[in-house]
């Protein structure tokens, strides 16, 4: 059967060229991993893991680094970003799935995710040009004024308003996360059984019952995720928050102080490190953010899984 | 006021607060492209197209550099992220298809899509750049292909399971070996879905500025030549807007006009075929 042979040769030879190929992915974060740790290998063993993450120093002159602020200013603009985005996020979809007529139902979807198609760099021109101007003028006075002026909280906003801070920071990155809450959480509020709502409705519940008591809970996981890949997007966001984050290594209670994050770090510091110990440091970083958005990412893709799993039952 | 008229009062409350997210959604994204679109519209001179940059502080000049080198970079990021996304894509859908390992790669690549893109730039830092000693245009171009590869990836094994079994069932009964039943029956089927992801994956790293920074890095010359560094118009935005000139700020909007608009034309087309292809 010389001919059958001969094609099943090169069927075999097409499947591990297809095989390997789909290897890439599996070598690249492999390869992502190993040789950041190789490049950061002097950093670590001159800093150390734990002395490395709580140092606050971050001086190129002395040589000495830490990653302190960085993970301050990522953890501070990351978290502040997940709250302003969530709310309005789960409004966009309870809008588009319960709310809107349904002629508006795709284009305002395909609206809102072109909101996530929009380069990060062009969120960041935005920001610094337009945005910017708009908090250091309007918002973040109006913000002193009514939530500065109360106890506790009124530490948050102390300072000049500059316009360069966390806060405007927090504000892009929250628009730029919208829609991956938003698209993920409509998904699942989509797969609620009708007859579940409608036998709700049937017993005279309002629709804002029918959303909160039936809705919510049974995409509990699907919203879980979205939430969490935000997190992850929001945790490795470069360019948006370069513009408008001042690249300042301080740790601060104002929310209207400059920062760094470690996206903002490497952007800015990375192509200036003259010295092995600064580049190895830079490296440091940035295996820290990606082994924190691996990690999140991974715990993610492992709630929508598990939705996904519900669903189909 | 008894307690219908409150749940009623309530939930019109929360459908009210929800229009009005839906409201603000749209708002930033009409507020975010009005201003690209205003501020853009007036930098686009020939000049901007046709002309090099003038040395720092001089007025006038373009970006035909950054233009031509972005060209270049995404093309061959282009050529070589889409084969190796394609022919993997086709390995979880087909000769791996419903085993763990297809499952496990699958999970990964959908990480790996979001992962923060500066870190890549990193690592191709490491890789590409440190060893030669200086910047240069292919590690752009490679930095770019592995951020393409896994949402190529992605596309196509979607795309290859949407094709019917059937389909390849009634190839192998006409004793076509299963290469010949990918290329000629699965790939025809699903060509639509693949080109859609490939446009989609273009969209997606055209405007990536991060892991340029420290692979292509930047130039302010003219230059074609892939061993070097390399101009980019993301780069040259970034390098824009924090300069102090004015002149550079108008041809950053001008450069970011061209830019957005080149991606959501994509995004949009993409969505457009998709719909109309797999209703």
């Amino acid at each position: 059967m010389p001919i059958i042979e001969r094609r099943n040769s090169v069927d075999f030879v097409f499947s591990v060229i297809t095989a390997v190929a789909s290897g890439v992915v599996v070598l690249l974060i492999l390869g992502i991993l190993i040789v950041l740790i190789h490049e950061s290998w002097l950093a670590i063993n001159h800093f150390g893991v734990i002395r490395f993450i709580i140092s606050t120093d971050w001086d190129p002159v002395k040589e000495s680094f830490g990653a302190a602020t960085a993970i301050f200013g990522t953890f501070v603009t990351t978290v502040l970003a997940l709250f302003i985005a969530i709310p309005i996020a789960i409004g966009i979809a309870i809008f588009v799935t319960e709310i809107c007529p349904p002629f508006l139902k795709e284009p305002i979807g395909i609206a809102i995710e072109l909101l996530a198609a929009i380069p990060s760099i062009i969120y960041g021109m935005w920001g610094l040009f337009t945005l910017a101007p708009i908090m250091a003028k309007y918002i973040e006075p109006a913000l002193q004024h009514s939530i500065g002026a109360l106890p506790v909280v009124g530490i948050l906003f102390q300072g000049t308003p500059m316009g360069i801070d966390m806060l405007t920071a927090s504000v892009i990155l929250s628009i730029m996360i919208i829609p991956f809450t938003a698209s993920i959480s409509r998904d699942s509020f989509n797969l609620t059984p009708a007859v579940v709502k409608e036998s709700a409705y049937a017993i005279g519940t309002t629709k804002w019952e029918v959303v909160k008591n039936i809705v919510l809970p049974y995409s509990k996981l699907g919203i879980y995720g979205g939430i969490t890949l935000s997190l992850g997007r929001a945790l490795g966001e470069t360019m948006a928050v370069a513009f408008v984050l001042g690249n300042n290594h301080q740790i601060t209670s104002s929310l209207l102080n400059a920062a760094a994050t470690i996206t903002v770090t490497l952007a800015n510091e990375f192509t200036e490190a003259d010295k092995d110990l600064y580049l190895s440091s830079l490296f440091y970083l940035a295996i820290i953010l990606f082994i924190m958005s691996f990690i999140v990412l991974a715990l993610a893709k492992f709630f929508l899984l598990k939705a996904e799993r519900k669903y189909s039952r | 006021m008894n307690i219908e008229q409150k749940r009623k009062l309530e939930s019109i409350a929360a459908l009210v607060l929800s229009t009005l997210a839906a409201v603000a959604g749209l708002f930033w994204l009409v507020f975010i492209l009005g201003d690209v679109l205003v501020r853009g519209i007036g930098a686009l001179t020939p000049s901007l197209f046709l002309n090099d940059p003038t040395p720092a502080g001089v007025t006038g000049g373009g970006l035909r550099n950054a233009f031509i080198g972005q060209l270049m970079i995404t093309g061959f990021a282009t050529l070589i992220g889409v084969p190796i996304g394609i022919l993997g894509g086709t390995f979880l859908a087909e000769y791996a298809r419903g085993t763990r390992v297809a499952r496990s790669i699958s999970i990964l690549s959908d990480i790996m899509v979001s992962v923060p893109s500066i870190v890549v730039g990193t690592f191709i830092y490491a890789v590409m750049v440190k060893p030669v000693g200086h910047f240069n245009g292919w590690a752009g171009a490679a930095a770019l292909a592995v951020i393409m590869i896994p949402v190529v990836l992605r596309t196509t094994e979607d795309m290859l399971s949407l094709v019917p079994w059937t389909l390849r069932e009634a190839a192998f009964a006409l004793g076509a070996p299963y290469y010949k039943v990918i290329v000629q029956v699965v790939y025809r089927g699903a060509a639509t879905g693949i080109l859609t992801g490939i446009l989609l994956s273009i969209a997606r790293v055209a405007g990536e500025t991060a892991p340029l920074l420290f692979t292509s890095f930047n130039n302010s010359f003219m230059s074609t030549d892939m061993r070097g560094p390399i101009a980019s118009l993301t780069a040259s935005i970034f390098q824009y807007a924090m300069g102090p000139y004015e002149d550079w700020h108008v041809q950053a909007w001008g450069a970011s006009f061209v830019i957005t608009i080149f991606i959501l034309l994509i995004t949009i087309a993409g969505r457009l075929i998709i719909k109309w292809r797999y209703k």
